[in-house]
């Protein structure tokens, strides 16, 4: 019989993560920071709106592209929050979550085999990397540094860029580094953008959770409109993850190529959660208020934790996640986490998960109830007090 | 920071006052400040405890009482609702707008004990003209908390 894969999927590293999902699946009594969702179930109100829908029958198809109504909620929600003007008819695509928008958005944009480059920053989201290659794009990874707070730099991008180039993934604010892209900071990139004719992938999607300043989109920059895709969606903004739901919003000639794929490849998103969706941008405002500010006193706690033991750490202003720096132990993140695990039943994601550039660095989630990463803190301070040189 | 000091220990009164200052990325002595003023202003009235007495051994019995009653010139609900507040058995009293005037909430040892005050105390008060006990047969959520433990964290362990 002849080998039926395909060589390129074969070749797709396995993620990272798989591999400490298995061992903590072993240990029912391991505290884990491991998990890159909300802690929060969805808003009722919210979750009220799907049981509605589904009592009302609404078990139909929707268009491709979503319901109307929850494109123009997604259209008045860019406008209020953002600041940027989209069409509901032809500029927002409703997707399975944001990571199908990552993955039609490469695929809508990328010639295949053409030698295409997709210019990636890292540490970052596990799926930009396995999408590029899967759409035919050859990945350019951008290494990430600590003493920038993880954000991209002009110079980094310049010296990233080829005559190839054509697309940047940016993924702020950034999970795993829980780092912010600040107005200043996108400005100083987009000049380096246009020189080089670049398109912006831009995945926000963690966009409602930051704690420095409102989020800033690059969409919303002078000229960038044109050529980003702007990408957002429910699950973490309002707890939705299970829901999956997501958007790209972007212009119409893109948008439309991308609706080409997402209506052969999975027809639309799932009605019960568009529903559901339009009531979150109607009058979730308030639940997302309420979770930020929850966020904020954890991130703000495990700062402090990590300061009285003396790890060190960058202050992250974003997501629901913090990114220590483990060099001072003499093992590798993998190491670290894999004996964390074993001494005190605390699992943690190694930085390596999301890009070679991530050794040296954990990924502590605190999507956590408080008491829940007192615990872990307790347990994490008497860990490196006894493994420190 | 008065609002968000209430925010959080309005649903956690133990927390110390290190952590609320760390939690909140405030100054201690500010908040220690903060928390004094608002107690001596009557902002805080008290630190209870939540407590599900239907777990433990000790009997209770709580009644919602409604209460009509005639208003004093002059004083309006002001001195019956004093009247009724005095008696130590009683939890709250609030005015209430609609079908009557008064929500009265009781708590006993027995069910006796409570109807015998009901009828021996709060119906013989001059200006009560009517009461209807209610008796609370379960609470299932009390204080925004809801009183059923068994929450757990379905979420797979680790995910991206």
């Amino acid at each position: 019989m002849r080998d039926p894969l395909a060589k390129q999927v074969v070749q797709l590293k396995p993620s990272g993560i798989r591999k400490f999902f298995d061992l903590v699946a072993e240990m029912p009594d391991a505290i884990s920071l491991g998990v890159g969702e909300p802690d929060f179930d969805t808003p009722w109100h919210i979750r009220d709106e799907g049981i509605y829908s589904l009592e009302k029958g609404r078990t139909f198809y929707t268009s491709n592209s979503g319901l109307m109504e929850l494109r123009t909620e997604i259209c008045e929600y860019c406008k209020r929050r953002l600041g940027i003007s989209y069409d509901p008819r032809s500029e927002v695509l409703v997707t399975v979550g944001g990571s199908e928008a990552i993955d039609l958005a490469l695929r809508a944009m990328i010639n295949p085999g053409e030698g295409e480059e997709v210019l990636i920053p890292q540490p970052s989201y596990v799926s930009y990397e396995p999408c590029a290659i899967l759409a035919g794009a050859k990945p350019v990874i951008i290494e990430l540094k600590a003493e920038n707070e993880f954000r991209l730099t002009a110079k980094e991008l310049e010296d990233a860029i080829t005559e190839k180039s054509k697309i940047l993934v940016l993924p702020f604010p950034n999970n795993p580094t829980g780092a912010i892209m600040e107005q200043k900071d996108l400005e100083a990139i987009l000049p380096v953008i246009e020189k080089h004719d670049l398109f912006v992938i831009s995945d926000e999607i963690y966009s409602e959770l930051t704690y420095l300043n409102e989020h800033v989109s690059i969409a919303s920059l002078p000229g960038m409109k044109e050529r980003t895709i702007l990408i957002n969606g429910f699950s973490k903004a309002y707890a939705m993850t299970g829901w999956r739901l997501g958007y790209a919003c972007g212009p119409a000639s893109i948008l439309s190529q991308m609706t080409k794929i997402h209506q052969f490849a999975i027809m639309c998103a799932p009605t019960t959660s568009q529903y559901a969706a339009v009531d979150a941008l109607r009058n979730g405002d308030d639940d997302v208020a309420k979770m930020r500010e929850a966020y904020n006193q954890r991130r703000r706690y495990l700062m402090h934790a990590f300061s009285e033991m003396g790890m060190p750490c960058f202050e992250p202003f974003g997501a629901f996640y913090v990114f220590p720096c483990i060099k001072q132990f003499g093992m590798t993140s993998e190491e670290f986490a894999m004996e964390l695990l074993k001494e005190e039943e605390v699992a943690v994601v190694p930085g390596t998960a999301f890009g070679d550039c991530g050794e040296g660095f954990l990924r502590i989630s605190y999507a956590y109830s408080l008491e829940n990463l007192k615990l872990a803190m307790e347990r994490i301070a008497r860990f490196i007090a006894n493994h420190k040189k | 920071m008065r609002e968000r000091i209430l925010a959080i220990i309005e649903k956690n009164s133990r927390i110390d006052l290190k952590e609320l200052a760390i939690i909140m990325g405030e100054p201690e002595i500010e908040v220690a400040n903060e928390l004094k003023a608002m107690e001596e202003e009557g902002i805080i009235c008290g630190y209870h405890t939540l407590i599900d007495w239907e777990k433990t051994n000790i009997e209770k019995v709580t009644a919602l009482i409604e209460v009509r009653v005639t208003p004093q010139r002059g004083q309006g609900f002001d001195k019956i609702a004093e009247r009724i507040y005095k008696y130590p058995e009683v939890n709250s009293v609030y005015l209430i707008s609609g079908g009557y005037d008064l929500l009265v909430t009781l708590e006993g040892k027995t069910l006796k004990e409570v109807s015998g005050f009901v009828t021996d105390k709060l119906s013989t008060l001059e200006t009560v003209m009517s009461t209807a006990t209610h008796f609370i047969l379960k609470k299932y959520k009390d204080h925004g908390t809801i009183l059923k433990n068994d929450e757990v964290d379905e979420r797979m362990k680790v995910t991206p």
